[in-house]
């Protein structure tokens, strides 16, 4: 029973990071019908800008945490200005390969602009353990969870109350019908790939501090746990990308142990398999039935 | 120098095999498939292990491992030729990085250290006569009654579904045989390099061959076989500037998307451009 609560704990905080990763797939998937494989790439750029912040500028980490955000929203804008607006009418495959070809070029260019060795990112919080009876958690367990709500009590904020929250919800729901009553839906989509990325570049400088490394290549495979994420709470539902990271987070936590942490990944894609097969609208996915 | 001539050559044969079997998932069928690198990975493994520890002739094997690889795909296809899309992609994305997980916690593939001394014997030779066959069977199958209707579910798959094609056999079909030449071209990969490790099939190796389809046209066997031939020799002369190689490949695929998405041939053969008889298109 310890040991269950002890993964539950650690799963809930890696979910967390999943959660705010997916909420940046969902919301581009919502409006675009595109998967943005870069994303889990500006979640690696966010924690190598909040490292560099940090190092040069000696920043703490409330100030890197959200110049890092700052700045991979600008990322994020440019990402979709120069990659995905030129195929706004092209087909959906096209644009998946296009989302793939940023994903590795990020990934490389980051490879040879960072270099391939692993990064210590600097500790910006100490680390310490609190003891419930036999359970540890760590503070920056619970920063990590704290941190990830307010953004999404924010995120909501935004969504529900804003005007530019409006017209992404009217950009989402019908594109055509949005431009025709005078939405600019190359601005709201230049505003969700910002928000997008600003969350992802919170998880990764949130991870950075928790494992103190980072690396080129980080974002590939939480990258693609938390599409699958999204798609388990239901693709283009903001509380379903919640649910979906928790639930991601928390199996794997188990697996690693409970099973091997070999097996970390492949329960990731075996989740989605399933609720591909089960469920493919995802727990609060709308079903979409398919039109000639 | 010679001999670093005939292995290019080779090799390329073998992508030539992998480009025009992705072709026929992906191109023809229009199934957009992002696990071709699990399917060849399978046959690479079983070809290795029946050669190297039950000292079978390597046509043999390669053949068994094909046919595994096969079977491979025939079980991945059921359940997920029910997606479609971006879903498709993701979930034989998945189906790819469970193979390489499982071969990499398996005893009998050495696991990450890789499977050393496996029996070699890949020549020339061999890895053309399995690259025509590849060949001459999907151009067949292309002509067949069968190739019309996976064009047809590639065009329009509920108007298809209405014409009385059964949509999920001519998927897993389409599968199977794309899998079962992936696992020849695994195979001859095996013999050839005598050496494998479950990373050199991860997803990059995917995105390689489909490059390959994609700048060769989707649905165009002559472009693929093209794009194979031209997209093994550019990485060796560039040799000297490896580390770019992925840079320069994944901006080619982004300028291509963007700029000329139907590839060189588009969905053309080389026959309907340059053809003896006028053929009504």
């Amino acid at each position: 029973m310890v040991e269950f609560l002890q993964q539950l704990i650690n799963g809930l905080s890696l979910g967390s990071i999943y959660a705010l990763i997916a909420l940046g797939y969902t919301m581009v998937y919502g409006i675009l019908k595109l998967i943005n494989f870069a994303h889990g790439e500006i979640y690696m750029i966010g924690a190598y800008i909040a490292y560099y912040l940090v190092m040069i500028f000696k920043l703490n980490f409330i100030l890197a945490l959200l110049l890092a955000m700052f700045f991979s929203a600008i990322f994020g804008i440019i990402v979709e200005r120069l990659a995905y607006k030129p195929l706004r009418n092209s087909s959906r495959i096209s644009a998946l390969l296009t989302a793939l070809g940023v994903s590795m070029l990020l990934q490389n260019l980051g490879l040879k602009i960072f270099g391939g060795d692993p990064k210590p990112f600097p500790e910006l919080v100490e680390n310490k353990a609190i003891f419930l009876g036999d359970i540890i958690i760590f503070n920056q367990q619970i920063i990590i969870v704290v941190v990830s709500i307010i953004l999404m009590i924010v995120l909501h904020i935004i969504v529900r109350y804003t005007k530019t929250g409006k017209a992404m919800r009217a950009v989402a729901y019908d594109q055509e019908a949005a431009k025709l009553m005078g939405i600019d839906s190359n601005k709201i989509i230049s505003y969700t790939f910002a928000i997008g990325s600003a969350l992802a570049a919170a998880a990764g400088v949130l991870i950075g501090m928790r494992f103190n490394r980072i690396e080129p290549l980080m974002g590939m495979m939480p990258g693609i746990k938390a599409f699958i994420a999204a798609v388990l709470g239901g693709i283009g539902s903001i509380p379903g990308a919640v649910i979906g990271g928790l639930i991601m987070g928390i199996s794997e936590s188990l697996v690693v142990g409970y099973i091997s942490s070999s097996y970390r990944d492949a329960i990731a894609f075996a989740i989605l398999i399933v609720i591909l097969l089960v469920k493919p609208e995802g727990i609060l996915g709308k079903n979409i039935k398919e039109k000639v | 120098m010679e001999q670093y001539i005939i292995q290019v050559v080779i090799f390329m044969g073998i992508n030539i095999i992998l480009a025009v079997s992705l072709n026929l998932i992906n191109g023809i069928t229009g199934q957009f498939s992002l696990g071709h690198a699990g399917f060849m990975a399978v046959g690479a493994y079983a070809s290795a292990i029946l050669a190297k520890n039950y000292n079978l002739p390597i046509l043999l094997t390669i053949l068994i491992g094909a046919i595994l690889a096969g079977m491979v795909g025939v079980l991945i296809g059921f359940p997920v030729l029910r997606l479609k899309g971006d879903y498709l992609a993701i979930v034989t994305l998945g189906f790819g990085e469970i193979i390489r997980v499982i071969l990499l916690n398996m005893k009998i593939t050495g696991g990450a250290k890789g499977l050393p001394g496996i029996p070699g014997g890949v020549t020339l030779l061999v890895s053309y006569f399995f690259a025509l066959i590849t060949v001459i069977v999907i151009l067949n199958i292309m002509n067949s009654t069968d190739g019309r209707a996976f064009m047809a579910i590639r065009e329009d798959e509920i108007a298809a579904e209405a014409m009385g094609v059964n949509i999920t056999l001519y998927k897993v079909l389409a599968f199977a045989i794309g899998a079962f030449f992936a696992g020849i071209a695994g195979g001859l990969y095996a013999h050839f390099y005598q050496f494998l490790k479950p990373d050199s099939f991860n997803m990059y190796k995917t995105v390689d061959v489909l490059l390959m389809v994609v700048l060769g046209g989707m649905g165009s066997v002559t472009g693929s076989i093209l794009a194979a031939i031209i997209l093994t020799i550019i990485p060796e002369l560039l040799r000297g500037f490896a580390e770019y190689r992925m840079i320069v490949y994944s901006l080619t695929l982004i300028i291509l998307m963007i700029a000329r998405p139907d590839g060189i041939f588009g969905k053309k053969e080389i026959t309907d451009i340059i053809s003896f008889k006028k053929r009504g298109r």
